[in-house]
Formats: C-alpha cells, structure tokens, sequence
C-alpha cells in the first residue's frame, strides 16, 4: 500500500464559512510538504458552509495523512476522498483576432464549448470538461497561438 | 450582564476555574490587565519575559491536567510567545493563550505593534481564533477552553483587538458550546477492541509501550492494572516516565536514542506492540524499517492521524487511552499469564547483561550520581522538571519517576528554557510539594530573567544545574560523529552563579562533592528561597546508550562496564 505511486487524487473538504478557513487548509498543505496541484473553493448555497476541492498527488499513505490532519482542522466537517466521482474544469482560452475563427470555434466545440467574447483585438473560447479532456483541449488550442490561457480548478462530485 | 471584552476576560477565566494566570502587559492588552488589577478572582504573575509565562503555565498544566492560562501583549509580546506555544503544542498541553491586538480598525495596516498573530501561530496552536465583534467574544473564549482541553489537547491563542476590550457589550458566559465540525472520539470501537484484545491473548511476546497519552488521559491506574493482570512487560517512552512507577518489575525502562538496553532489546524482539498514546516518534523509533520488525501493532490513540502516520497498524483503536484500557481489562480475565514467562525471562537476563549503569567516581561527581542522589533524598514526593540536553536524558533515565505529572520536560519541541519557568508553573500550583529543575549550564540562561518572579513571588523552585561547562548533549554528538571538532559548544567561560542568584534575591550553592551536593540540598530545602545549586560535573560524560539518529534501535553504543575486580571494562 505505502509503496504504491504518487497517484493524482481529488478532495473534497466541506468547511465552516469563515474567515482565515482557506488560510488554514493551505498553510496544512505547505506546512507539511503535500502538494497542491489546484484549488477551488466556494461557499455551498442555503448553507454557513464552503466547499473546497483540491486536486493532489501522492501515495496511499500520505493521502491517509492528507485526510486525517484535514480532519483534525477544527472548521472542518467532511472530508471526502472522491472514487467515483463526476469532474470537470473550466479553461478560457484568448486568441489574437487575426486567428481563423471558424477553426476555434470548431476545436472548443469538440470539448463542449464555443466563442464566448469577441472584442476588438482578441476572441475568447471557453471549455469545461474532464479534466483530462481539458488539458487536450489547452494542447490543441496551443497550435494557433493562444495569448492567455487560464485554467479553473477542479470541481467534483460523488456519484 | 453589561461589561468590557477586557472584564469578559477576567469573567471567562473566573468561570473556567483558573486561580493563576501567567502574562506580560502591554499596550494592546493594557484594558484586560486594568480589569485584573480590580478582580480578586485569580491570581497574576508577572514573568520576566513572555516565553517565560507560557512556559509556566504549560508547567501548571502538566503538574494539575488543568487548563493553564497565559496573557501577552500584541506584536513583540507575541512572538515572544510563540516558542512556549509550540512547545505546549508538540506535547498536546492543553493551554489558553490570550494575546492582544491592535485595534481591528488598524489591522492590514503595519500599526504600532501589529504581527499577524493568527497566522503566525496557526502551525503551533490546535485552534487559534482572531476576535472580530465583542458579539462572539464570550463565544470564543468557551470554545478555546473546551478545544484546549478535550480530544488530543492543545494549546489555543485568542487575539484580541484592543477596542473589543474597551466596548462594553452584554455578557453571558454559555454553559456548553457547539462546534458540529469537531467530535473527539473517546470510547474505542469495541469491535476493533475485541480483536486487540484477542491478538494480546494470542501473542507470545507482546510489550506495553506507554506515551505521553497515557499521562494526558490520567490511565495510569488503568494502564498499571491493564500490566499487572496480563504480566505483560512494558516500556515507557519520554513523556511517560512515571505511569508505570519505578518500583514496578514489569518496567524495563525508557526506550528509544537513550533508552536501556533491554527496552529496546524488547521493541526489536516483541511479535506484538500495545501501544498506549505513543505516537512512534523518530526519537523513539530509530530506523523506521527495522522497529518492531516483528511485530503486529495495535495503536490506541485519540489523534487518528497519529495512527499509521510511521508504521504500518494491524489493529487501529481511535480513542481515549484510559476508556479503552477500561474496556479491554474485563475481557482479559481469563487471560493466561504463564504464555509470556519465556518472554519476562528473556527480557531479565537482557537487563542483566546490560542494565542501566554508570562508573561512579570519588574525584569528580557523575550526573547519574547526582540524579540518583536526588531520587534517594526527594524521590517520590518531588516534582521534577528539566531543560533539555544531557541532564534531561540522565534524570529521565536514572530518576525513580514514581507516578505520572511528576516528571516535566519538553520532549516533541525539546525547548531549552523550558524547565525553570515550568518549574515555577508547577511549584505554584503545587506549593506543597519540592520542586526541582534539573538543567544545564546552557539550558539555565535561557530563562534566567526568572529567577527574579520566583524571587519576587516567593517560588521556592530549586535549580540544580548538572555543569559540565558544555552545551553537553551537542559535545556528545560532536565527540562521536564530527571527529572531536568542538565547534561552538565550549561553556568555559561561565557566569558566577551563586553571585547571579543572589543578585536576584535568591540563594546560591557551589558543589563539587558528594557531601556538598547533600548539604545543599539540605540547606535549600530549609531555605525555602528560589535557588542555583551549581554542581560540577564530569566535562566529558556521555549519555548511554545511544542508537545514533537514524540507526536501528538494536545498534546501541553502550556504557563502559564494571566487572567484579572493579576495573572498568
Ligand atoms: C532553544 C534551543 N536551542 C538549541 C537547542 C539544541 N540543543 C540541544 S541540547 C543542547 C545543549 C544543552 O546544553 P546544557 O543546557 O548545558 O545541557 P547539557 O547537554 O550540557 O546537559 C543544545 C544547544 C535546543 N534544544 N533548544
Ligand atoms: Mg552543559
């Protein structure tokens, strides 16, 4: 079990709403050497809570550690190690105008977006997808030149 | 009822039953220490530094198991404070810390004084909070108690703007709180308890290896009963010297870098370690990969994430040591005690052949000398403290720590300057008992300021500084792995110590022998005055055995040897 590698994995941490909670979740993560590969976080509707997912890597034995001393924040109601789980991630992508617009619209569209904005000097596409089929998305995008590409985080969802 | 936040405060501590408060005032906490001055509910001490009052108060909470209470100024009486938090926090001493704050209109602004307190002790604190209305401040100040000390306890800061302590709002301190997102685990899954306890019944060498849980969770009664019953042999870490009681022939010692042979003789050989709040730390381990190599492990802890954190678990129990062992004796009765006598045996003839042993000399005292003196003279009755270093390993290994809370010293931070505030923490709350803060030349300056509190206070603590004229345990280590190269360790140059005690309004001995050592114990007893009783000892001993940092636990360097013609071998 230690020995296995160091797998990507996403948590969900459902948290009191209140200041200084984010600070405290982070300050775990760096203070005890774990990664952070992305954050979201967002309070949850009709309630005093927030829901925080962070994507991670790491062994069996560290994702136990990660998920217990989360536990032990004392804001901290849940802790959920997603198995079987629904994800997605949001990717806007800025490309200068001069770019063929028909080839981007058609390329977001593959994952699922489009053109969200188009301005005077720039186009703007957006993707939300699995977080794998984003990143195929960003590859794709990168042939034309993209100016700004900015990720979301992960959010996910137990099935 | 209408009052300031700084009136809360007082009301808080009146309410949780607090009788002495430790602090250091300043302009940030200027308010609540006006309200102190009209109160007569508690007591305060005004310590010399700030590092200081916390550690007294960590002191007062580990000889009583109560809460201790500590009170600083914003800014640089904070920082100040943080070394007695995290020092509080690695050995889970459940403290209340109070700090002041620059007015919340000023905070996020540089204001005179201003350091992000909550920040900066979010990684040694088990909860900290940072007030913001005069609302939730009664709130808080409950939940901070109740964090302190239930669950794995903990030190907790509360920051408090300055004008929350001038507004005066209604008061009412609640009678229980509500944190749904924290719910200690305390009883043990019985079924994992049943399973455990079968394992012990089917082990053929298992070995009780006792934390510094099993003291904060008062399961010595429980843990000696749990001993006696089974006739399983038992090891006691750091934190723990005193559950078992010295006198008990089910003890073989400390285990770990310093612990005696046969300690770590047993966790090397045992098929089964019960563990009781012990948390497996490097100090205690050695090589991770060769502890307890074959062993199952059952590991009863309230933290769940101490549980597997180091070592592979086979019988994980969450929850409060004293109820699991509760649990565990009465399935026990039918428990055949003879299984193990092969294993008690093998263990004897371990501890004959290297038992815990020093070369005494008549030239010069031997520290282990002067511990074990002190345990014939004090012994029982004493509370003990220590600095960390040398000393700290002698009296942990050589003094007969006869019940738990007798035995102070930080071991997860291992603070030098921790054992003379402590010592004046424990001294107030027990000022019955002989205090004594066994510490080095090194460790002693580092709170020396305070002699002038016990001065002042009339807290007779006794300091007998074991002066080897080194910072003695990083001699040792330079002595062994770095070719004898005394780089920065040399304490020749030295403060006249019986002058320096008595130039703050204490007493001062100077010992070079035996007969010295017993007169000025005498003495300092009878003086009833704070006290330095400079003991010269041995520049060049060294603490043995010792498992060198990262080796396994069987590779011990051991002491020197005395056989029956007397020579030293
Ligand atoms: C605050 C702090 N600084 C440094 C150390 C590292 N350290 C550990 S033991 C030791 C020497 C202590 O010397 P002394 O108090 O004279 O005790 P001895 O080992 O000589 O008995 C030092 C410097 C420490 N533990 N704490
Ligand atoms: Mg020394």
């Amino acid at each position: 079990m230690a020995n296995s590698n160091n797998e990507r994995r996403v948590i969900s941490v459902v948290v009191m709403n209140e200041s200084s909670v984010l600070a405290r979740v982070t300050a775990l993560f760096a203070g005890r050497g774990y990664n952070i590969e992305s954050l979201t976080v967002a309070p949850i509707p009709n309630s005093d809570k927030s829901h925080i997912t962070i994507e991670t890597k790491g062994n069996a034995r560290v994702m136990e550690q990660i998920t217990k001393q989360l536990h032990k924040l004392i804001p901290v109601y849940k802790v959920i190690e997603h198995e079987e789980m629904v994800e997605k991630e949001m990717v806007l992508v800025k490309f200068p105008i001069g770019t063929n617009m028909s080839d981007i619209a058609a390329l977001a569209a593959a994952y699922n977006g489009g053109i969200v904005n188009v301005g005077p000097e720039m186009v703007v596409a957006q993707v939300a997808d699995e977080p794998k089929r984003v990143k195929h998305f960003i590859e794709a995008a990168e042939r034309y030149n993209p100016c700004e590409i900015v990720r979301g985080g992960v959010v996910a969802i137990e099935r | 009822m209408q009052m300031s936040g700084a009136q809360m405060v007082c009301e808080a501590i009146i309410a949780e039953g607090v009788k002495t408060v430790f602090g250091y005032p300043g302009g940030a906490i200027m308010h609540v220490y006006d309200e102190i001055y009209k109160q007569n509910g508690f007591e305060h001490i005004l310590t010399r530094h700030e590092q200081a009052a916390v550690h007294a108060a960590d002191g007062y909470a580990r000889a009583t198991g109560e809460v201790g209470v500590a009170m600083v100024t914003s800014g640089p009486g904070f920082t100040n404070a943080v070394t007695g938090l995290a020092t509080a926090y690695m050995d889970s001493i459940p403290l209340v810390v109070i700090s002041g704050q620059v007015p919340l209109s000023l905070i996020g602004t540089d204001g005179f004084q201003e350091i992000d307190a909550v920040g900066i002790s979010r990684p040694c604190t088990k909860h900290n909070f940072l007030v913001r209305s005069l609302e939730e401040l009664p709130r808080i100040l409950k939940e901070a108690f109740y964090l302190a000390r239930s669950g794995r306890p903990g030190p907790i800061l509360v920051d408090i703007p300055k004008d929350i302590t001038v507004d005066v709002g209604e008061f009412k301190y609640p009678d229980s709180v509500h944190i749904p997102s924290y719910k200690p685990t305390y009883k043990g899954n019985n079924r994992q308890i049943e399973k455990a306890v079968d394992a012990i019944k089917k082990a053929k060498k298992p070995l009780l290896y006792i934390g510094g849980g099993a003291v904060l969770s008062n399961a010595y009664k429980l843990v000696r009963e749990l001993a006696e019953k089974t006739q399983i042999p038992a090891v006691e870490t750091l934190m723990a010297r005193g559950v078992m009681g010295a006198k008990n022939p089910l003890l073989l010692g400390m285990l770990g870098m310093h612990g005696n042979y046969a300690s770590n003789m047993a966790m090397s050989e045992t098929d089964l370690v019960i563990s009781l709040g012990a948390r497996f730390d490097d100090r205690v381990t050695g090589k991770l990969s060769e502890f307890a190599k074959y062993a199952d492990v059952i590991h009863i802890d309230i933290d769940p994430a101490n549980i597997a954190k180091l070592v592979d678990v086979d019988y994980p129990i969450v929850g409060d040591v004293a109820q699991v062992v509760q649990k565990m004796l009465p399935m026990l009765e039918d428990v055949n005690t003879d299984r193990y006598q092969a294993w008690r045996e093998i263990l004897k003839r371990y501890d004959e052949l290297h038992p815990q042993s020093y070369v005494d000399s008549d030239e010069v005292i031997k520290p282990q000398w002067a511990i074990e003196r002190l345990g014939e003279l004090v012994g029982e009755e004493a509370i003990i403290t220590s600095d960390v270093g040398q000393h700290q390993m002698w009296a942990a290994q050589h003094y007969p720590f006869d019940r738990p809370r007798q035995w102070i010293n930080s071991g997860g931070l291992g603070t030098m300057g921790f054992g003379f505030p402590a010592a004046i923490g424990a001294k107030r709350a027990y000022p019955e008992k002989t205090v004594i803060n066994i510490t080095g030349d090194g460790s002693i300056l580092m709170n020396v300021q305070e002699l002038v509190t016990a001065a002042e206070y009339k807290i007779p603590v006794i300091n007998v500084i074991l002066n080897n004229h080194f910072l003695g345990m990083v001699r040792q280590w330079q002595t062994f792995f770095y070719e004898k190269r005394y780089s920065e360790t040399d304490l020749t140059f030295q403060p006249n110590w019986k002058a320096l005690a008595q130039a703050c309004g204490g007493i001062g001995y100077d010992v070079t022998t035996k007969e010295e050592f017993d007169a000025a114990l005498k003495d300092a007893m009878a003086q009833n005055k704070v006290c330095f009783m400079n003991v010269a000892i041995d520049r060049f001993e060294n603490v043995l055995p010792m498992v060198p940092a990262g080796g396994a636990l069987f590779n011990m360097m051991l002491p020197p040897k005395i056989e029956n013609d007397g020579e030293e071998k």
